[in-house]
């Protein structure tokens, strides 16, 4: 008779993002079954934005995700415009370029937070400062061009808040330079060290029957070969006007690895899109001044570092919305661990669960119980223990 | 002064609680850790268990179904413990004040022995923080 035991991962954990709860089943060392509870992070925003105005929501949305602080606003900005004509009609184009701007740096700074706790979760802590390291002249950048670190507040209808002044663009593109080498020994690491591809290739399979089935986004549908991308499928920002070059970057296997280089491939495009976009910044006004938004129904879709972000807003003549509806990345992506980590093992669990970056991690506070006498078998750090010595032992295999 | 309370100034070992919160704080506080601030050089370090720590950071809007894990959490540090509250969320719920599912600010629940303001408090104002926390309770006969 097998013996099943409920692993618990959540709801609190010291690393980062929204307090989600899973719940492992195993069967001695493979999970067999996995539930995810949800709801520690509600806080009813979509009902305080209906009691805001316009130019305020912009500012109450940014505040659903920190990581993704520029796409809800973009999204909602998005929305609104959909109401007056479409983004091309209202923003001035020097707008569409910061915007886009702002939203690729944004991406870098996500996906490089992610490498590193990616590195961490599989026992190379290495990979976790450095990555952190090449993220601080991310945000030095954004403290330049938007005045913080986070929450950058650069979004409005019509516009953008502020401008990007010419004396910055030397060092926003010396710190873009800078930046490319880093994230060219982050994919020579990745593909060339034989234990981080022993440890990530074939772990948390998701083929791409799977993906459609599922209906993941971003990234993770990409790394299992489904080409779905906003930026191209309904292009905002620059991206609308054509000028830009870049590329949807694909992977087919599904697997941990190919997430992890679809989302260096991203982070390299991401800077060509910026640099492209700092070199044809065109002049002229920033904001459209946009008064009032006519009775209607927008909806504003972005491509957020881990998916797309979609916000619906009603009008009804008035300087507040009826209807605030918002559909964030996560919500998709994190069903599918159902399939992706179910046949694995406890081990590998741990950056299964992490690499759809649903902000995860929260391995830190899990406890192995026994379903029958409640005895807790293992905590969090045991948990990023067994997969750090599984690193290990492949290391020494290898060796 | 009482030997736990000089033990806790010497190196103090923080468990990080996200309540709800929009995570900036949450990797503002990670950032600590980095080679950039680096904490882990005054002795600071995140621990995996609340039964480790010294101090708990709390960040975030607590929401109903946050508030009764949140005291749980408290229950299971070992006392002395202090209680920083990181960012406005958890100061004075900022603009969830407003909703339906937020119904106490953080220093209604626990014992709060530390504000750090800010949306989201730089690292900078963080390790400021601390350091005037030590020196508090240095200060304490």
């Amino acid at each position: 008779m097998s013996h099943k035991v409920i692993v618990p991962i959540g709801p609190y954990h010291p690393l980062q993002e929204e307090p989600e709860f899973f719940q492992l089943y195993v069967e001695g060392e493979k999970v067999v079954d996995i539930d995810i509870i949800i709801g520690y992070n509600h806080r009813g925003i979509e009902k305080i934005c209906e009691s805001k105005h316009y130019d305020q929501i912009a500012f109450v949305v940014e505040r659903i995700c920190g990581i993704c602080s520029s796409s809800h606003p973009y999204a909602y900005v998005l929305a609104v415009e959909d109401i007056l004509g479409g983004e091309g009609a209202v923003v001035p184009e020097r707008a569409l370029y910061i915007r886009t701007i702002i939203d690729e740096l944004q991406r870098i700074h996500s996906h490089l937070l992610w490498l590193g706790l990616a590195g961490h979760f599989i026992g190379y802590n290495t990979v976790w400062m450095w990555a952190w390291k090449y993220r601080e002249p991310i945000l030095d950048m954004f403290e330049m061009i938007t005045g913080n670190r986070n929450n950058y507040a650069m979004f409005k209808v019509g516009g953008v808040r502020r401008d990007i002044k010419e004396e910055d663009l030397p060092l926003l593109n010396k710190t873009l330079d800078e930046l490319l080498p880093a994230l060219e020994m982050f994919r020579g690491a990745v593909m060339d060290d034989p234990v981080i591809q022993a440890r990530l290739k074939g772990a948390g399979i998701l083929t791409k029957e799977q993906a459609i089935e599922w209906c993941v986004i971003g990234p993770t549908a990409r790394a299992s070969g489904v080409n779905i991308d906003v930026r191209r499928d309904e292009p905002y920002g620059a991206l609308l006007l054509g000028t830009i070059d870049w590329n949807v970057v694909l992977q087919k296997e599904g697997d941990v690895y190919a997430k992890t280089l679809v989302r260096i491939f991203e982070m390299q495009d991401s800077v060509n899109i910026i640099r492209q976009c700092l070199k044809k910044l065109p002049n002229g006004p920033i904001d459209a001044d946009v008064k009032d938004i006519p009775p209607g129904e927008g909806i504003g879709r972005v491509e957020a570092p881990r998916g797309e972000c979609i916000h619906y807003i009603k009008s009804d003549g008035t300087n507040r919305p009826v209807r605030h509806k918002i559909r964030a990345p996560s919500f998709m992506n994190v069903a599918s661990n159902k399939v992706a980590a179910v046949g694995g093992t406890i081990a590998d669990a741990t950056i299964t669960l992490a690499a759809v970056d649903p902000c995860y991690c929260c391995t830190e506070r899990v406890a192995v119980i026994n379903r029958s006498t409640d005895k807790k078998i293992m905590n969090g750090w045991d948990l990023i223990k067994l997969s750090q010595e599984k690193t290990n032992k492949i290391k020494e295999m290898l060796l | 002064m009482d030997f736990k309370l000089s033990a806790l100034t010497k190196s103090i070992w923080v468990f990080h609680v996200s309540a709800g919160s929009c995570n900036n704080c949450d990797i503002e506080i990670l950032d600590l850790l980095t080679p950039r601030h680096d904490v882990e050089r005054f002795g600071i370090q995140l621990v995996g268990s609340v039964r480790h720590a010294d101090a708990l950071l709390i960040t975030g809007a607590m929401n109903k179904k946050a508030v009764v894990r949140m005291k749980k959490i408290y229950e299971q540090a070992p006392k002395p413990c202090v209680v920083v509250a990181v960012g406005q969320c958890a100061l004075s719920r900022h603009l969830f004040r407003y909703s339906y599912n937020v119904e106490e600010p953080l220093d209604k629940i626990l014992p709060v022995d530390l504000y750090i303001p800010g949306c989201p408090p730089k690292p900078e104002a963080m390790i400021d923080g601390i350091v005037k926390l030590v020196n508090k309770l240095k200060s304490k006969k």
